[in-house]
């Protein structure tokens, strides 16, 4: 079972998670603060890390925003409905899911193991290594690299792009994407899917700007090449 | 009724003062100079001609030529014109003109001539000429206070054409000075309408101001007559106007903060309740059957809790006007049927009539809650099938606008129910105190809409069952990638 560490303010919602989670399996440690939380990643070497936005102190983007300096670990927000933009900063600082509080340990639990769950290699007659322009895509060893560099990718940016190179020229609606790659609802929110293409095309695109492998259609989706 | 304007009567009204005004002048000034000009024609007149008679010696009895002379002799000094000159006696006539007979001279003079020694006089107008007729009978003095008369009267005739000239002048001056007089009233009464309609064409502009929700609206008051009065009185009126409607919207903001503040309160313990449920469900099962069934209701009632409170966080959210319209372009059949399969509507009580192909922009989340909600009222309220249709039309205003619509089989919606139901805890039947639904979700579903800019409707089919109809614009403006 994934050791899952929990960072969250208030005692009552930090109690509660811990002890649902507990109960299902998990391996759950908890920290009431931002400074606290970094400090038992070493320690305790999570497999994800629940996030709540809304810290004293430290907020949680800072959080998100130090994890993501020398980590690919998986994060999963924790936010209200309603503080979106909070949300949007969290995905941008490199949160790869969010979950709406108040939710249930089944609900929290389904989250995680979506962010944990490998992208299926399907296709036995195709290579795992695969080469689009500058970008080698290894699906068997889960890496991708530029030009020879190893690129480091967040979970959700990772799947996305193993996604969309599953099938080049194809396009994905949002909602596809949503469904398919963070498995959520059809009707989530999308900006989930937008803030991961920046990332995304931050970090593999010689100009992010003018993307040449995650393209755009506008008013349809998002699709990789053509080259 | 406003058969005319407060301007025509104020003119009117002006007009009126100066036409009676000016007529009463004109009238009575024409009548005392009348009268004194032509007294004092008829005054020289008749004195004359009574000294030219006394003067006069008539021979007695007299024949007819020796009188003619006479006569003409007292013609000649007329005063103060010439005059004809008659005499009778008896069947005598003579005159000093043509005609022995004069035709003005009527009976009553006779009469009075007869009857008074001094002389009697009358004015006479015949043929459009006015005459003056002096009667005057000679007399014979016995003594000093006696006269006898001699029978013999002489009338004299004169033409007051010149003296009729005068006093039609007289006329003509007192209408052209009358005339100008009333254009001139003219003027002051504009002035007098003007002053008067300016500070009520004002009341007027403030009122219709008022009433289009500036509350702020004043008018400058000016002077200190009755209308000043009153403009003062609508700036005080207005004022208390304008504070009971600002502390009714500061209560008002003041409740919905309260609510909005009481939701989020309620939010953070329910998360770590709403955690824990689980365990309790779980466990429940390995207590006594009364402890079970208090941990049973807990957890359940949590749920429902934590479900009311999104709810009204949703809610508080549209009246804060803080919702945001996440848009995104995609195909209305398949959100739709999404949403069915996500709440498990998949059973046959829901008979989706869903034509592929539909493209129109809008908030999935926001689409979805407003299809759910309608679902599940339909299958709570209504009964099944629940059919769920969907096409595409030219709205009312001519932009292509997405209809999304609801019919159930149930009873259909009471009309005294119909014009409530999308209100806030509205409850259609007031013996049911609570239902499995928030009581918010047809609100929350009309928010959406609006939201979206479109219309919501809800009444009954014809066949029977309730209908609601969602009217979306195919392309909804919002924020967006």
């Amino acid at each position: 079972m994934p050791r899952v560490l929990l960072i969250e303010d208030d005692p009552a919602v930090r109690e509660g998670v811990e002890l649902g989670l507990r109960r299902r399996g998990h391996d759950v440690r908890s920290a009431a603060t931002g400074e606290a939380g970094l400090a038992a990643l070493d320690d305790f070497r999570p497999d994800l890390l629940l996030l709540d936005l809304m810290l004293p102190g430290m907020n949680g983007v800072q959080v998100c925003r130090r994890v993501r300096e020398d980590s690919q670990l998986p994060i999963i927000m924790l936010t209200a409905r309603g503080d979106d933009f909070d949300m949007i900063v969290g995905l941008e600082a490199g949160a790869d899911d969010y979950i709406v509080k108040p939710a249930r340990p089944d609900v929290i639990e389904a989250r995680i193991r979506a962010v944990l769950r490998r992208i299926e290699f399907t296709g036995a007659d195709r290579p795992t290594v695969e080469t689009h322009g500058d970008l080698t895509v290894d699906r068997a060893g889960l890496t991708v690299t530029k030009a020879g560099q190893r690129i480091a990718l967040a979970p959700s940016e990772l799947k996305l792009l193993l996604h969309l190179t599953a099938a080049p020229d194809q396009v994905f609606s949002r909602q596809q994407l949503l469904e398919h790659v963070w498995e959520h609802s059809y009707h989530a929110d999308a900006r989930l899917v937008d803030a991961c293409v920046r990332r995304l095309r931050n970090k593999i695109e010689d100009d992010s700007g003018a993307p040449r492998y995650v393209q755009t259609l506008r008013g349809f989706g998002y699709r990789f090449g053509p080259l | 009724m406003r058969a005319f304007g407060l301007r025509t009567r104020l003119v009117l009204a002006f007009l009126l003062v100066a036409v009676v005004g000016a007529g009463t002048t004109a009238a009575l000034t024409y009548r005392e100079a009348r009268t004194a000009l032509l007294k004092t024609a008829q005054d020289t007149a008749v004195s004359s001609f009574r000294e030219q008679v006394q003067l006069n010696t008539f021979t007695f009895p007299s024949d007819v030529g020796n009188l003619e002379a006479n006569l003409r002799d007292i013609a000649r000094k007329g005063k103060p014109r010439p005059w004809i000159v008659f005499a009778e006696y008896g069947t005598l006539r003579a005159s000093s003109g043509t005609s022995p007979v004069s035709g003005v001279i009527t009976p009553g003079l006779r009469r009075a001539a007869l009857s008074n020694p001094r002389g009697a006089f009358e004015r006479v107008v015949k043929d459009g000429v006015p005459y003056l007729t002096i009667a005057m009978p000679t007399v014979f003095r016995a003594g000093q206070h006696s006269a006898l008369p001699l029978g013999l009267v002489v009338y004299a005739v004169m033409r007051m054409s010149d003296e009729q000239i005068n006093v039609d002048a007289l006329l003509t001056a007192a209408r052209d000075g009358a005339l100008p007089g009333l254009a001139v009233a003219l003027l002051p009464g504009l002035l007098a309408a003007r002053s008067v309609l300016r500070p009520v064409r004002e009341l007027h502009r403030a009122a219709r101001s008022m009433g289009s929700g500036k509350l702020d609206t004043r008018i400058e008051v000016r002077g200190k007559d009755e209308l000043a009065d009153l403009a003062h009185t609508f700036n005080e009126s207005a004022a208390n106007l304008e504070h009971s409607v600002k502390e009714l919207r500061r209560a008002e903001a003041r409740a919905r903060r309260f609510a909005s503040d009481v939701s989020h309160e309620l939010r953070t313990p329910l998360a770590g309740m709403l955690a824990v449920t689980e365990v309790l469900d779980e466990d429940a099962g390995h207590l006594d059957s009364d402890t079970a069934r208090a941990v049973r209701l807990i957890s359940a009632e949590t749920g429902k809790l934590a479900v009311l409170v999104e709810d009204l966080i949703e809610i508080s959210r549209f009246d804060a006007r803080a919702a945001e319209l996440n848009t995104d372009e995609l195909d209305a059949a398949e959100a739709i049927r999404k949403t069915l399969v996500n709440r498990h509507w998949t059973d046959g009580r829901i008979v989706p009539e869903l034509p592929e192909g539909i493209r129109v922009r809008l908030d999935p989340r926001r689409f979805d809650v407003v299809v759910a909600n309608l679902v599940g009222n339909a299958l709570r309220h209504g009964a099944a099938p629940v059919a769920v249709r969907l096409r595409s039309e030219t709205g009312s205003d001519g932009t292509p606008v997405l209809i999304t619509e609801v019919a159930d089989s149930g009873p259909g919606i009471a009309p005294d129910v119909l014009p409530h139901i999308f209100d806030r805890f509205y409850k259609a039947d007031a013996a049911r105190t609570r239902s499995a639904g928030s009581g918010l979700g047809l609100a929350i579903a009309a928010e959406n809409v609006r939201l979206h800019g479109g219309r919501i409707r809800a009444g009954n089919r014809p066949e029977g069952g309730a209908v609601f109809t969602v009217e979306i614009p195919l392309f909804t403006e919002g924020a967006t990638e």
